[in-house]
């Protein structure tokens, strides 16, 4: 254990931020940037392909469809190889591992978070936006104002679920040569050679300390808005959602 | 850009590569699939236990593996633990295809979290009621799981379960950043050789594609065959 | 004794600090049929579940066909097979059939083969007047009729007596007849029954005695005849007033 200490103490830094400031930013830091990014350009894109998916015109549905199929069924890998193929010939220019790995996951994301969206939708009554209709909103003004702030209110545990999941995606930029953290951990290696186990041990404990912290606190904001939803629904004061352990009943 | 040219997929040692791709690519999944089932189950059934350490080790074996990215499991696996082992193992496990068994570890330990989840909350959406009535029928607590528990809670868990089978099955491209000779690293042998970048890449994607919904669509039809009839 | 079935000693048991029974004792003969009633919360559930061990006790004993029901070297599984229990729930496993639920027990427990058992289940199905029912399952039936093959599933390991908690609470009014109707022939036969119920129909016409109970407590016992005449407690006359009210 003492090993973990002293690669910890002497390349730290190296996981943490890259050679910043005495060279480009790395480690810790660009997983962070690469899944904050990644999320946040997704979620627009994710909310159009959302409506494209419950649209009646077919022009907006098909292509839609395909496109979230396509990112279920594909490994990010592949979709990784797709994009760093293809985005410098859209282009016409070189693009650099971040901006690829960036591309990548915002498309990748879009097509999850946009099925999130859209189970968010769907599960709101029907009767919401029929009411909102009713009093003359348009169907745009009746999604802006009246459906999706209900539905992405609901969903906001799903979608810190997705965030933990870019997270942990953003990994697979080591095979483009991305200096995230999965990348500056195996340089460590390199360097070190003789205590693989304890480097990817560290890069083990940094995620899985991240991505649960994250967890925990999306299971306690789905706890919170449950029992919201619970009180408006009955007005009286609700339960835990949890249901009663069967092991109880087993002497 | 010159017309897509995918006879390059039948020439020379490519057909092969391909092949062997392919058949990797499946015993991968089907042996971690096996493995991951068979121990999500047992991992359920001892979280179901009352003993609490027994159900922290559990909570802290599927926290553990659905916080860590699959990668760097791969990699803790194969290049780190591989290290652990005793020198005579290491050498033996080198010589039977070392790469192919440290990703099948690491892929079915990560989806054995899953599943264990998955049936958890099967098993927490079948009424408090329904143990009781096998408890007072005299069956033990293994019966009941087997006969009254586990039946229902497969039926109730099972969109998840395929869900994650999808996940599984896209994970197995991972290992060819440890060298398994699957499918995604023969696209990438065939593309570096042959600069037939969207060719191969269009191949792959479809097979990709096609096998995943072909798993979803063979768990609805198993989930059609295994609803219970109703009035 | 050999002519009693069920033996409750002193029997008390605590929810933390809530006294849920509280120093019960009696006796159910072989071949009696005892109704136990009293308002909600009184306790009467707990107690017939106290029995085979649904529910534990802190103090006291009970015995069942001889066995303590509390001795460590129990083998609970086997006992409990022995007992038959109904539940307000039916709690039929929904996905086996009719048949299946009745054999189930049988065939796992007592080591019967699957054609014996199933041909025991057809009979018992016969008895509860749903023959016609064996393949069929559980979410096809109506409340009624799930609840009288959960009597067949308590019989088919023939029990030597039944225990029934709340049988016809969960029924419709329509479907409460025909589940009655069962556990009347079934007294007539002459089999052992404790049960917890509402139905004073039935107490009336089949019960040997009544146990009434209130706030865990054992407050009276009697022919049906004696208790619905001439109830013994202020307790009892109000429960019987508050039954005929509504």
């Amino acid at each position: 254990m003492g090993d973990i200490l002293t690669i910890l103490r002497e390349h730290g830094p190296l996981l943490l931020i890259g050679q910043y400031p005495n060279g480009p930013l790395g480690g810790l830091a660009v997983t962070f940037v690469l899944s904050v990014l990644g999320i946040a350009l997704a979620f627009p894109l994710g909310v159009l392909l959302a409506l494209a998916r419950i649209s009646p015109f077919r022009v907006f549905y098909w292509p839609a469809t395909a496109l979230v199929y396509v990112m279920r069924g594909v490994p990010l890998i592949m979709v990784i190889f797709w994009v760093y193929f293809f985005l410098p010939v859209l282009i016409g220019r070189p693009v650099s591992g971040f901006s690829t790995m960036l591309a990548t996951l915002v498309v990748y994301q879009s097509a999850y978070l946009a099925e999130i969206v859209r189970a968010g939708i769907e599960s709101l009554a029907t009767g919401q936006m029929e009411a909102a209709r009713a009093v003359g909103l348009s169907y745009i003004q009746a999604m802006r104002k009246v459906i999706l702030p209900q539905a992405l209110y609901n969903m906001v545990p799903a979608m810190l679920s997705q965030f933990v999941s870019t997270i942990k995606e953003t990994s697979l930029g080591y095979v483009i040569s991305v200096n995230e953290l999965t990348f500056a951990a195996d340089q460590i290696n390199s360097i070190l050679l003789t205590k693989p186990f304890q480097v990817f041990l560290i890069l083990a404990l940094i995620y899985f300390v991240l991505c649960f912290s994250l967890t925990q606190l999306a299971r306690h904001v789905e706890r919170r808005i449950t029992r919201k939803r619970a009180g408006a629904a009955t007005g009286a004061s609700p339960r835990s959602p949890r249901a009663t352990a069967i092991a109880q009943v087993l002497p | 850009m010159s017309p897509l040219d995918f006879s390059v997929l039948l020439r020379g040692d490519y057909p092969g590569m391909i092949a062997k791709g392919l058949v990797t690519m499946l015993e991968l999944t089907a042996i971690a699939w096996l493995l991951a089932m068979a121990l999500g189950i047992v991992l359920a059934l001892v979280r179901m236990t009352h003993s609490r350490v027994a159900q922290a080790l559990v909570a802290a074996w599927v926290e553990y593996h659905q916080n860590v990215p699959m990668l760097v499991q791969i990699f803790l696996w194969y290049f780190g633990i591989a290290t652990l082992l005793p020198m005579g193992t290491q050498q033996w496990v080198n010589r039977h295809g070392g790469e192919f068994i440290f990703a099948t570890i690491a892929i079915s330990l990560a989806m054995s979290a899953y599943v264990s989840e998955d049936l958890r909350g099967g098993i927490r959406a079948i009424p408090k009621s329904q143990i009781e009535a096998a408890r007072a029928l005299g069956f033990t607590y293994l019966q009941s799981f087997r006969l009254v528990v586990l039946p229902q809670a497969l039926r109730i868990a099972l969109p998840t379960l395929v869900n994650h089978t999808v996940l599984l099955f896209k994970g197995t491209a991972l290992a060819m950043t440890i060298g398994v000779a699957e499918l995604t690293y023969a696209t990438r042998e065939i593309e570096s050789q042959s600069f037939k970048t969207v060719e191969v890449y269009l191949f792959t994607t479809a097979v990709y594609l096609g096998l995943s919904l072909l798993i979803m669509a063979g768990g609805s039809q198993i989930e059609r065959r295994m609803r219970l009839p109703a009035r | 004794m050999m002519n009693t079935m069920i033996t409750f000693n002193g029997v008390n048991k605590w929810y933390g600090a809530y006294h849920a029974l509280d120093d019960i004792s009696a006796t159910v003969a072989k071949g009696e049929v005892v109704v136990v009633c009293g308002p909600s919360g009184s306790g009467k559930s707990t107690l017939i579940r106290t029995v085979n061990r649904l529910e534990d006790i802190q103090k006291g004993s009970i015995e069942f066909d001889g066995q303590d029901v509390n001795a460590p070297s129990l083998d609970l599984n086997k006992f409990r097979s022995h007992v038959g229990f109904v539940f307000q729930s039916f709690n039929l496993f929904p996905h086996m059939s009719v048949a299946e639920n009745i054999a189930l027990a049988p065939v796992n427990v007592l080591k019967q083969s699957k054609s014996a058992a199933r041909a025991r289940a057809v009979e018992l199905l016969e008895r509860v007047g749903l023959a016609a029912k064996a393949d069929a399952y559980p979410g096809q039936l109506s409340g009624g009729q799930q609840q009288r093959v959960a009597i067949a599933r308590a019989l088919a390991m023939d029990p030597p007596a039944m225990l029934f908690d709340e049988p016809t609470s969960a029924l419709d009014p329509e479907m409460v007849g025909e589940v009655l109707q069962v556990m009347k022939s079934l007294a007539r036969d002459g089999m052992t029954m404790m049960c917890v119920t509402h139905e004073m129909g039935f107490a009336r016409e089949v019960a040997d005695r009544v146990w009434f109970m209130d706030h865990g407590k054992l407050v009276e016992t009697g022919t049906p005849d004696d208790f619905f005449s001439n109830p013994q407690s202020d307790r009892a006359r109000k429960f019987l007033s508050d039954l005929r009210s509504h």
